[in-house]
C-alpha cells in the first residue's frame, strides 16, 4: 500500500504522519493520533458521531481520507475546551440541559454547534436544529439537545408546558 | 414505604447535573474501541453470503496468504474453542446449539464462518474478502408463515418451533366469549428492529499469566459477561475480568455476548495475544441480534356495561436462526391484560426458527402486549360507542380492587394507571381538541389524539440473576466515598443517581461520592441494566449499605466525644452532636479516627468504615404506571405524520433525578416513535438484509420526535427508598399512544393496518382507497 507523508495541525498542535491514501481520516486521528474522542458509528456518513472541524468546517471525518487532511487545521472534540478545563459554550450548554446518555453520538453533536456558534455567532435556534437533523442519537429523544439549542440561541422557546 | 432517608434529602429528586458528562462531552470517555493493548490484533469476519445452505468448500488459503495475516480460523481450527454459547442466565438454552463460528450449513446472511486476525482492521477486511465458498443453496425459510410451513431451518431438527408459552387452561374462556355482548379482535403485527446502539458491538480480549483473562466489551452487565464467558470457554469465573467503563447503548443486545465476540475471544486465547473485534455499522444492521418481529391475533369480549370479561391471544415470534434465548412471549403472556381488572384469559405463543439473524431481547421485549391491547381497547370503544378513556376508566385497577392479581397470579396492589390517566386529562382539553379536529378535516388536514395507559414491570426478581444487588461502599481513609455497585451503565447515568443515594443517605456532599461499576473483580455479582432494576434494586442495596455505614460513623463518633450515637447527625460532610456545635468534626476526620487511631473506637470495633449490603425488593416486580397522550396531523396529500404534542404522565415512585428520568422516558418514545414510522428491518426474496445503511434502517432524528412533556405523580414503592423503575415504559407506551392518535386522525377512512410501521404509502393507499370507494 502506498503511504504518503502528511502534515496538519490538530487542536492547535502539529502532526506529522505517514498514512496509507485508503486510511480515513477518522481512522487516523483515533488509532494513530490518539484523539479516541471522535467517535466512529456509521462509517458512511449519516449518523453525524465523527463530526470534526477541518479549517473552520463541520465535517464526518469518516468521509475524508487522511492524506486530503494534509495541511489543514482540524479540531476535535479534545479541543473546543479552555486549556484551564472551562467548556465551550455549547458543552456547558449540553451539561446543563442533560443533553447526553450514552455520549457516543455526543462528540459528533458538540462539533457540529460549536462550529455554527464559533466566532461568536448566535444562529438562530432554528438553523441548530436542521443541522442537528444530521445527528443520530439512540438515547436521548434529543429532548435535551433542543433545550441545549435553546440556550445556545437564548430562545428558550420550547420546554415542558404540562 | 420504609422510613424516609435520614437528614433533609438534598440531592434526591434534584436535577444533579451527571458526573459521567464532563468526560462524555470533552472526548475523555473510554469506550471498547478506545481500549489498546501492546501487541493487539485486529480482527474481521467472513460471513456466509447466503442465508440457507450446506457449505460445499471453503478457501481460506488466500486470505492467509495476505500480508499482515497472523490466522484465519474456520470453525475446525477454533477445534474446542468454537464452544457451545451459553446465555445470560448462565444457563444453555434449549433447544440448537448456537457457537461462534457456523461450518457445514449457513443459517442467515451473515452467519460468521471464519475469523480472520490480523495486524489490522484494513488487513482483516482485506484478507476476509478473499475467501472462496462454495454453496448448496437452499430457499429461505423468511417469514413466521415460512417457519411454520416449511423445512427445517437447522438440519436434523424435526420442525422450526423454537418455544412455547401458554397460560394455565382456561376451559371457560369460549363460553365468556360466546355469551359477550361485544367481541372485538385483531392481528397486529410489530415489524423487525434492527437494535442500533449508537456504539457497535467490541470485544478487546486480552489473554495474561495464570490462566487470566481479561475482556474489554461493549456489555450491560460486567458480571453477566464474566460469567457467560468463564462458563463458555471452561474457565474458573474467578479468572475472567471483563470492564467496560463507557458503553454507547445496550438495549438488550448487548445483554450476553453472542457469535462475533466469542469468536474473538477464542481467536485470543488461541493465539495467546490481544484481539479486538469492533463490529462495523453494516454488520450491525445484518448480524447484530435483532429484535421484535412478532405476530399476536387477539380478542377483547365485553359484557353490556363495555367492562372487559374476556381476552384471548395466540401470539408467534420470529426468533431467527440464533436466537440469544428462544422467546415464545412468556413476558408477553404475564403483563398482556395490563393494568385493567382481570378476564377470563388465554395465551399461546410460539417461537420460530427462521433464516434470518437471530432475535435479542431490545427495550422491554414483551412490549407488544401494550400495543396489542391498547389499539385493540380503541378499536373497541369505536365499535360498542363509547369514548376510549371512559372505557378505560371503566376496566382499569384502581384504589378498592387492590390486592388484585392479574389472571395468572402475578400479585398487583399499588399502581396508579386512574390516577396518572386523571392528571394527563388535566393537561389536554378534549372537547377543545374534538372541535379543532372537527374544522381541520373540513379543511383536509386529518388531526387525531391518542391516549394509552400501562403497568411496566419494573426490578422484576425470580431468577438467579436477577434476583439482588450488592453496594460495597466505604468512606475511605480521608473521608472521601467510593462506592462499589454491581450495576452497569449505557447511559442511565449510575454514576450520579446513585451517588445522590449515597450522598443523601450518608450525609456527604455529591462531589465527595465516587462510583464505580466498571470492572467485574470490583464488586459481587448483580445483573446490570436488564429490566429497570438499577434503581429499585441497586438503589436500595446503597441506601441499606450507606446506612450502616452511617450508623458505624455516629457510633465511632459518640464514642469519642463522649456522647450518644442517638445525638449524633451527619450532614454535608459535618459531624454534629445535638446542642454542642463545638463539638462538630467533618467526616473527614471521623474517618482519620476509624483508620488511624484504633484504640479511640468503641471496644471491639472494626477499624475503617466500610459496609456492604446486598439487597432484594420485597416483590416479584416493582409496578411503574403512566398514561401519555399525543397528537398527530396527517398530511392527507402524503400520508406524511407530523406529531404535534406528546404528554407524559407517570409514577414511577420517588425519583432520584427527574432529568433521568425524563431521559429515559424521551429516549423510548423515541425508539417508539422509530417503531411507528420509521424504523423496519426488511429482506428481500432470498432472505437478503435490504436496510443495511442509516440511509436504509430510518432512525427517528431530532425533526422526527417533538418536544415531550412531562407531569409526574409520585407514590412510592414499597421497597427501600420508595423507587420505582422507568426504563423502558417510553417504548412501551409510546407505541400504542401513537398508533391511536393515527387511527383517529384516519377514523374517516376506517381502520389502520394492523402491521407497523405505518409509512405515508401505507396511510396513503387508505386514504386512497376510501377515496376510491
Amino acid at each position: 500500500m502506498s503511504e504518503h507523508q502528511i502534515q496538519l495541525t490538530v487542536n492547535t498542535r502539529p502532526v506529522q504522519a505517514s498514512v496509507e491514501a485508503r486510511m480515513t481520516l477518522g481512522d487516523f486521528l483515533r488509532s494513530k493520533a490518539g484523539y479516541t474522542g471522535l467517535h466512529l458509528a456509521c462509517e458512511h456518513g449519516v449518523c453525524g458521531a465523527c463530526t470534526i472541524i477541518v479549517d473552520g468546517l463541520a465535517v464526518r471525518s469518516c468521509l475524508m481520507f487522511a492524506v486530503q487532511a494534509d495541511g489543514a487545521e482540524v479540531t476535535t472534540v479534545e479541543g473546543v475546551a479552555n486549556a484551564d478545563g472551562t467548556l465551550h459554550p455549547v458543552q456547558q450548554a449540553m451539561r446543563e440541559c442533560h443533553a447526553l446518555q450514552c455520549g457516543f453520538c455526543t462528540p459528533g453533536v458538540v462539533m457540529t454547534l460549536a462550529s455554527l456558534t464559533a466566532d461568536d455567532a448566535r444562529p438562530a435556534a432554528d438553523t441548530m436544529l436542521k443541522a442537528l437533523s444530521g445527528h443520530l442519537c439512540r438515547c436521548t429523544g434529543y429532548q435535551g439537545i433542543r433545550k441545549a439549542i435553546d440556550k445556545l440561541a437564548e430562545a428558550g422557546t420550547t420546554g415542558g408546558r404540562a | 414505604m420504609s422510613e424516609p432517608i435520614s437528614g433533609a434529602a438534598r440531592f434526591i429528586g434534584q436535577r444533579v447535573l451527571r458526573k459521567e458528562d464532563l468526560r462524555l462531552l470533552t472526548g475523555r470517555g473510554s469506550f471498547v474501541d478506545d481500549i489498546t493493548v501492546p501487541g493487539m490484533l485486529h480482527a474481521a469476519f467472513v460471513r456466509g453470503e447466503i442465508a440457507c445452505g450446506k457449505v460445499i468448500s471453503m478457501d481460506l488459503s488466500q486470505a492467509r496468504e495476505v500480508p499482515g495475516v497472523i490466522a484465519v480460523f474456520a470453525a475446525e481450527d477454533l477445534g474446542a474453542q468454537n464452544v457451545h454459547l451459553a446465555n445470560m442466565h448462565l444457563s444453555y438454552s434449549p433447544g440448537i446449539i448456537s457457537r461462534p463460528l457456523s461450518s457445514d450449513y449457513v443459517a442467515y446472511v451473515g452467519d460468521p464462518l471464519a475469523i480472520v486476525v490480523a495486524e489490522s482492521r484494513y488487513i482483516a477486511e482485506d484478507a476476509a474478502a478473499l475467501a472462496v465458498i462454495e454453496y448448496e443453496a437452499e430457499d429461505p425459510i423468511i417469514t413466521i408463515a415460512d417457519a411454520i410451513a416449511g423445512r427445517p431451518v437447522h438440519p436434523g431438527t424435526e420442525n422450526n418451533l423454537a418455544a412455547e408459552v401458554n397460560a394455565p387452561p382456561n376451559d371457560k374462556i369460549e363460553g365468556v366469549f360466546a355469551s359477550a355482548a361485544h367481541v372485538v379482535g385483531a392481528t397486529f403485527k410489530h415489524q423487525r428492529i434492527a437494535q442500533s446502539t449508537m456504539e457497535t458491538r467490541g470485544v478487546v480480549s486480552t489473554p495474561g499469566g495464570d490462566n487470566q483473562l481479561t475482556v474489554h466489551i461493549g456489555c450491560q452487565s460486567t458480571h453477566v459477561f464474566a460469567g457467560v464467558i468463564a462458563k463458555n470457554f471452561g474457565l474458573d469465573h474467578t479468572k475472567v475480568r471483563v470492564i467496560a467503563k463507557d458503553v454507547g447503548g445496550g438495549f438488550g443486545l448487548k445483554a450476553q455476548p453472542w457469535r462475533e465476540e466469542c469468536a474473538a475471544i477464542a481467536a485470543s486465547l488461541l493465539l495467546n495475544r490481544p484481539v479486538k473485534w469492533i463490529e462495523d455499522r453494516l454488520e450491525a444492521l445484518t448480524t447484530s441480534n435483532a429484535a421484535r418481529e412478532q405476530e399476536i391475533t387477539i380478542r377483547m369480549a365485553f359484557d353490556g356495561d363495555a367492562r372487559m370479561v374476556g381476552l384471548d391471544a395466540e401470539y408467534a415470534s420470529n426468533n431467527g436462526a440464533h436466537p440469544h434465548t428462544p422467546d415464545a412471549g412468556m413476558p408477553v403472556m404475564m403483563f398482556l391484560t395490563g393494568p385493567y381488572r382481570p378476564p377470563s384469559y388465554r395465551f399461546r405463543g410460539r417461537a420460530w426458527h427462521t433464516n434470518t439473524v437471530g432475535l435479542g431481547g431490545y427495550r422491554a421485549p414483551w412490549a407488544i402486549e401494550a400495543f396489542a391491547r391498547e389499539v385493540l381497547l380503541d378499536k373497541a370503544a369505536r365499535q360498542i360507542g363509547i369514548d376510549a378513556v371512559e372505557l378505560r376508566r371503566r376496566n382499569l385497577l384502581s384504589g378498592p380492587d387492590f390486592p388484585a392479581a392479574n389472571p395468572i397470579g402475578i400479585p398487583i396492589d399499588d399502581i396508579t394507571p386512574m390516577e396518572c390517566l386523571d392528571k394527563l386529562l388535566t393537561k389536554i382539553d378534549v372537547p377543545a381538541f374534538r372541535a379543532e379536529q372537527a374544522a381541520a378535516r373540513e379543511d383536509g388536514l386529518y388531526l387525531g389524539l391518542g391516549i394509552a395507559t400501562y403497568i411496566e414491570p419494573t426490578a422484576m426478581t425470580g431468577v438467579m440473576i436477577l434476583n439482588s444487588d450488592v453496594a460495597h461502599i466505604r468512606i475511605e481513609h480521608d473521608g472521601k466515598v467510593t462506592a462499589n455497585l454491581s450495576t452497569h451503565s449505557q447511559g442511565h447515568g449510575v454514576e450520579t443517581t446513585h451517588a445522590q443515594v449515597i450522598a443523601d443517605t450518608l450525609g456527604v456532599p455529591i462531589d465527595d461520592v465516587t462510583i464505580f461499576q466498571e470492572d467485574s473483580t470490583r464488586v459481587g455479582f448483580g445483573a446490570g441494566a436488564a429490566g429497570s432494576r438499577q434503581a429499585v434494586i441497586a438503589g436500595g442495596a446503597a441506601i441499606r449499605a450507606s446506612k450502616l455505614l452511617l450508623e458505624k460513623v455516629k457510633q465511632i463518633a459518640a464514642h469519642a466525644l463522649n456522647a450518644s450515637a442517638e445525638s449524633i447527625t451527619v450532614e454535608n460532610g459535618i459531624v454534629r452532636v445535638a446542642g454542642a456545635e463545638e463539638m462538630s468534626r467533618t467526616i473527614r476526620e471521623i474517618a482519620a479516627l476509624a483508620y488511624g487511631e484504633p484504640h479511640r473506637l468503641p471496644p471491639g470495633m472494626e477499624m475503617g468504615l466500610e459496609a456492604q449490603n446486598r439487597y432484594a425488593p420485597p416483590s416479584f416486580t416493582t409496578f411503574a404506571s403512566a398514561a401519555h397522550a399525543c397528537v398527530v396531523e396527517v398530511d392527507g396529500d402524503t400520508g406524511f405524520v407530523t406529531i404535534k404534542r406528546w404528554i407524559s404522565s407517570e409514577d414511577c415512585g420517588v425519583q432520584i433525578n427527574p432529568a433521568v428520568v425524563e431521559g429515559q422516558i424521551a429516549g423510548g418514545l423515541a425508539q417508539a416513535i422509530g417503531s411507528v414510522l420509521l424504523e423496519e428491518f426488511t429482506f428481500d426474496d432470498r432472505a437478503n438484509p435490504t436496510a443495511v445503511t442509516f440511509k436504509d434502517y430510518l432512525l427517528p432524528a431530532i425533526s422526527d420526535v417533538p418536544v415531550i412533556e412531562f407531569t409526574h405523580i409520585t407514590t412510592p414503592a414499597k421497597g427501600e427508598g420508595g423507587f420505582r423503575g422507568v426504563g423502558e415504559g417510553g417504548i412501551i407506551i409510546g407505541v400504542p399512544t401513537l398508533v391511536n392518535a393515527i387511527a383517529d386522525a384516519m377514523t374517516p377512512f376506517g381502520d389502520l393496518p394492523e402491521d407497523l410501521p405505518l409509512t405515508p404509502p401505507k396511510l396513503l393507499k387508505l386514504m386512497q382507497s376510501k377515496t376510491a370507494a
